[in-house]
């Protein structure tokens, strides 16, 4: 399938030095639209390295990326997001004060003038909210309530949602169901998934192969700042992919 | 079971937010008609009600000030004495012989720029929390106006730099007495707090201020320039200071050393009585007019009846720590863990 549909993102050959350190070397990763793709690898095999250079948080030594095959050179993270990138983070980046609208829209608030004066339009913020929320199936008891009293599933569908308010093609989740109950994991998951049929590019780290296997078509391995292995997801198994976590083919 | 439960968290869920906005409304509301039974003749006079709101006036400005910097989970420590540095810069402009006009925006930019001081140091020197640079301000403004004054009081403004601490609307053409008047300071309590209200409430730079209190990571990842807003908040707080030097100016006609000693620690009380938590993101413009008031009345009530100003100082501590204690209980049963 990844075949037919467009490329949204390429990175190739990414190279990225710390000092003397070597946290990527020549990394290549493709992501599709409509795809999920799995990101393993150890502690310290370069996930959390490469997604940063694909945020534009971090500048890469060397290599490109392509955004619908244009090459990019990112100045910040400002500049992946006008690209249609965004990052959910796994401390969930919500204000627990505020509620599910206005943290969707926190930063990028619509606005209604009167006269030299702008206001906030909640009214706007609201129906943005439940149209969005609707279409991603998210159910809560309504977009007024505050996130703090939201469970963690509920929590982490907000930060979703959040991610891909404002028309994101890829979309990046650090352990998106790592501080989650077992009983919430599936709801995430069944989001991950109704967002691929909204035609979005979704990147997945996870160290659980139960997520990497109910929601990922491929899968890349990185093993000491390189890729180690990939594959369509069909063709492989949990131990082949627990194997290349741990540097074995 | 389930349902029961659920029923009651549905009916927590509606009447939490109206507890949350208004409770402390009750509050204020119960103890005006405890007042009023006890001092049934004095309490509701117009010449007592207005003598509350002169009363509270300057205090009120400190309050909301500090009320911003509070939302962000930061302190002011400083708004006394940046209060007292504005008031003796007017005195001594006043005194220079400069026009009205000058004199009365003089407290005002200067508490503004004591703000900014404020704001720049804690974002530029990167202090480690928001109480140390405005406890050393604390000390330079209320040194750095006793400096500038010789220490000594300056006294004697003319009417128009008056009017806002002193001046009196008459309101004979509506039939009232002439000692029924309405004070110009209560007016313009009523006017900044309705500006901040609707800043807090309806622009996203108020929104923001909240965001920063609730998470400033989050508000940081939303691309909001957090330190941009924090020196926005620490200067209104300033500015909002040097009004209330104003409204002193006119109140006491003089500019004097001791002008707001241990007022912030008044204003942060107010906020606290008033529901905004000290962890940052809560409370609400109203809830702090409410603590002001409060406060306010309390002292009143107390002098009417006679009770000594040390079990004032008593009971608005035991107040403080009831109020928290209810805030923690709210929260306690609001969230889920």
């Amino acid at each position: 399938m990844s075949s037919i549909n467009q490329l949204l993102l390429e990175a190739k050959s990414v190279t990225k030095y710390f000092g003397t350190i070597t946290a990527l070397e020549n990394v290549n990763l493709k992501i599709h639209a409509g795809e999920c793709l799995g990101v393993v690898g150890d502690n310290g095999a370069g996930k959390s390295t490469l997604m940063k250079v694909l945020s534009g948080l971090y500048k890469p030594s060397a290599g490109s990326l392509f955004f619908d095959g244009k090459e990019k050179i990112l100045e910040s993270p400002k500049d992946s997001q006008n690209l249609g990138l965004e990052m959910v983070y796994q401390d969930l980046a919500l204000a627990g004060n505020l509620p599910i609208g206005e943290n969707i829209f926190l930063g990028r608030e619509p606005t209604k003038n009167l006269g030299l004066l702008k206001f906030l339009d909640y009214k706007k913020i609201k129906d943005l909210t439940d149209a969005h929320l609707g279409k991603l199936k998210i159910n809560v008891k309504s977009a007024d309530q505050k996130v703090e009293e939201l469970s963690g599933g509920q929590r982490q569908a907000v930060a979703i949602a959040r991610s891909t308010a404002f028309n994101a093609k890829v979309v990046i989740m650090d352990e998106p169901t790592a501080a989650l109950a077992i009983k919430e994991v599936g709801k995430v998951l069944d989001l991950i998934n109704s967002l691929k049929q909204t035609g979005v590019g979704v990147i997945v780290i996870s160290h659980r192969m139960d997520d990497i296997f109910a929601v990922c078509d491929r899968v890349m391995a990185l093993f000491q700042g390189t890729n180690f292995a990939e594959s369509e997801l069909s063709k492989t198994s949990r131990d082949e992919v627990i194997g290349w976590i741990m540097g074995k083919k | 079971m389930e349902d029961k439960n659920q029923e009651k968290n549905s009916l927590y869920l509606k009447i939490m937010p109206y507890l949350e906005k208004y409770g402390i409304l009750l509050l204020l509301v119960i103890m005006i008609v405890v007042m009023h039974f006890l001092q049934p003749d004095v309490f509701l006079s117009w010449r007592n009600v207005t003598n509350v709101f002169k009363q509270i006036s300057w205090q009120s400005m400190l309050a909301l000030g500090v009320f911003m910097v509070i939302v962000t989970a930061g302190i002011d420590l400083s708004v006394g004495s940046i209060m007292m540095l504005s008031l003796m810069i007017l005195a001594i402009v006043a005194k220079a012989g400069a026009p009205w006009y000058i004199v009365v925006i003089t407290p005002l930019i200067a508490g503004f720029l004591c703000g900014l001081f404020n704001g720049l140091g804690i974002t530029l020197l990167r202090m480690p929390h928001p109480f140390i640079m405005t406890l050393g301000t604390l000390y330079i403004f209320r040194g750095t106006g006793n400096l500038i004054s010789g220490g000594t009081p300056i006294s004697g403004f003319t009417d128009e730099v008056r009017y806002l601490g002193h001046g009196r609307i008459d309101l004979t053409w509506l039939g009232l007495e002439k000692s029924q008047y309405l004070p110009v300071s209560l007016v313009l309590i009523a006017i900044v707090y309705i500006i901040f209200w609707i800043f807090m409430n309806k622009t996203r730079t108020g929104k923001w201020i909240y965001a920063i209190g609730g998470n400033p990571n989050a508000a940081r990842a939303s691309g909001i320039n957090v330190n941009k807003i924090l020196v926005i908040v620490y200067s209104l707080c300033g500015f909002l200071s040097g009004i209330g030097a104003l409204i002193l100016a006119g109140r006491t006609d003089s500019g004097y050393p001791n002008a707001g000693l241990q007022s912030e620690l008044d204003a942060i009380a107010a906020c606290i009585i008033g529901g905004a938590s000290f962890f940052g993101g809560r409370g609400t413009v109203l809830g702090v007019f409410a603590g002001v008031m409060i406060m306010g009345i309390l002292r009143n009530g107390l002098n009417l009846m006679d009770v000594s100003s040390f079990w004032q100082q008593v009971l608005i501590g035991s107040i403080i720590v009831l109020a928290v204690y209810i805030d923690v209980l709210r929260r306690d049963l609001g969230t889920r863990k």
